[in-house]
């Protein structure tokens, strides 16, 4: 089977040239198969960001290979949509014209994006909220907005950058059913960064554990066989769900623990 | 506080001082009422002036002038500032390079170069184009400038993952950004776009409020000037009023002019 994304041995630097480098991810190999869903979670700090983003292309692996479906990534990734963690609709724009540019920027006419876009904003649940700026919609709103815009291009890839973290805990739930809703359809595979373990397995097929950075790499691989379709809210209920976060907080918390000691560390510095 | 009530104090405030003024310039409270309406001219000659102005239809030349003149300084200026703030932006290098010149040019008292601008220009409108558009630029400039630098990165960023080209990121991020910028200084802009015109004026022409303030004064004709600064700051509250309106129409994505 032919890898979605493969992170292969890379390595990621930042800092000038002769100036004190800081290696924030170090040998991290992670490999994503086609329809795969995979959440990676790690302690705040882990760098899995920054892994999220060498996939991306938005960051150049000081070492290693990034490659997108058997091929080596040059330049921004093509094949992939993001989702961000913070704001980043045009606030210029309507909700509608935020989604149709998407597709306008790659040659469709302006009035078949428009007909798509308002068919994507029906299915992120926001019929109606066309004609509104970013600012006048709520914080969930916004990120369904955005949702639409990533997914309208249909992408190969969805990479995903803790894109629930701003919403209230109510929204995150009701955002990750309509995200499996939507991924259940077509299937892409997904890299999906959160520091949440809950949402992590509530989601995914796969959740991968990032060590403690700086020198972050992968120190942790479980299979989710949770049953699908789930119901983000209903399957945190069930035992296997709640054997299968012991397992894994067991290995995170010692992490977490020691980036709260680094941080408290450099505090005292 | 409620609409009518706001405008029945700013009204009133209004009243008291032209009362204040008629007070002063009719009565022997502080003196001799002749000398004083010398320096200070009275509320009724001012406004008999205004009125055969109006009348005569002098006015509205003057007006025009004026008009034509602070609009092709705005308009010229903040394109060619636009330009240039794009272009210096997007090159952090060159930027650098100017940057001692671009504030030194800014730093110098524009009115310096009005003797200059009539010798280049001649005494028509377009030495007084010349020191508004050396007003608007700057301003525009700066704005503009600033808005290209701060455009949001996760903004950028997203529009870059969609797949917007260079231009299409021009098109689509960075001019929106900077021209909101540029709108928010919309009002300063502007004013100082009427004030390079006016001063212009002031300073050697044959038309516009400015000429027609400057011609009073020479005349010692009190009446005149008071009733020119009257007609210049009721012009200008026009055109401040028009460009909120234009402000509430091209900026009702951003959060704060949304009431």
């Amino acid at each position: 089977m032919q890898h979605a994304v493969r992170l292969d041995n890379v390595d990621i630097s930042f800092g000038a040239a002769g100036k004190t480098v800081f290696r924030a991810v170090a040998g991290a190999s992670l490999s994503v198969e086609k329809g795969e869903f995979v959440a990676i979670v790690g302690p705040t700090g882990s760098g899995k960001s920054t892994l999220l983003n060498a996939a991306a292309g938005l960051l150049k692996p000081s070492a290693g290979t990034v490659e997108i479906q058997g091929q080596p990534l040059e330049g921004l990734n093509k094949r992939a949509g993001y989702l961000f963690q913070a704001d980043a609709l045009m606030p210029w724009k309507t909700s509608r014209d935020n989604v149709a540019i998407a597709l306008e920027i790659s040659g469709t006419p302006r009035r078949e994006a428009l007909e798509r876009a308002e068919d994507w904003l029906e299915k992120v649940g926001l019929k109606g909220f066309g004609h509104r700026y970013p600012h006048m919609l709520s914080g969930g709103q916004r990120k369904r907005v955005a949702m639409a815009q990533v997914l309208i291009r249909d992408p190969e890839i969805l990479l995903m950058d803790e894109p629930f973290g701003p919403l209230d805990a109510q929204t995150r739930l009701i955002m990750g059913d309509l995200l499996l809703d939507l991924w259940q359809q077509d299937r892409k595979a997904v890299m999906f960064v959160t520091h949440d373990l809950e949402e992590a397995i509530a989601l995914a097929d796969r959740v991968v554990i990032m060590s403690t950075g700086p020198d972050a790499k992968l120190i942790g691989d479980f299979t989710i066989p949770l049953a699908r379709p789930r119901d983000v809210s209903e399957i945190k209920l069930s035992p296997e769900f709640q054997e299968l976060h012991r397992d894994i907080w067991h290995l995170l918390k010692e992490q977490v623990l020691k980036a709260y000691g680094n941080q408290n560390r450099e505090e005292r510095a | 506080m409620s609409r009518t009530v706001l405008t029945t104090l700013q009204v009133l405030v209004a009243v008291i001082a032209v009362a204040l003024w008629w007070v002063i310039t009719q009565t022997s409270i502080l003196g001799d009422p002749a000398r004083i309406q010398f320096f200070f001219s009275t509320p009724a000659d001012v406004f008999w002036q205004i009125v055969a102005w109006f009348r005569s239809g002098e006015i509205w030349r003057h007006l025009w002038i004026t008009l034509i003149e602070a609009a092709l300084a705005f308009v010229i200026g903040a394109v060619a500032a636009m330009i240039a703030g794009f272009w210096l932006a997007r090159r952090p290098k060159l930027a650098a390079v100017f940057d001692p010149y671009v504030k030194a040019a800014n730093a110098l008292p524009r009115v310096v170069l009005a003797p200059i601008f009539t010798l280049w220009f001649g005494l028509g409108i377009w030495s007084k184009v010349a020191l508004g558009f050396t007003l608007v630029f700057f301003i525009v400039f700066f704005n503009v400038y600033q808005g290209v630098k701060e455009v949001n990165r996760t903004v950028l960023q997203n529009a870059r993952m969609l797949g917007m080209t260079e231009r299409q990121l021009l098109r689509h991020v960075y001019l929106p950004s900077a021209l909101s910028w540029v709108f928010s200084s919309l009002h300063v802009s502007i004013g100082f776009a009427v004030v390079g015109a006016v001063v212009g004026e002031y300073l050697g022409s044959s038309a516009g409020l400015g000429y027609l303030i400057a011609q009073a004064e020479g005349m010692f004709d009190i009446a005149g000037v008071f009733a020119g600064m009257f007609v210049l700051s009721a012009f200008v509250l026009l055109i401040d009023w028009g460009v909120t309106m234009v402000e509430r129409k091209l900026l009702v994505w951003q959060p704060d002019n949304n009431h």
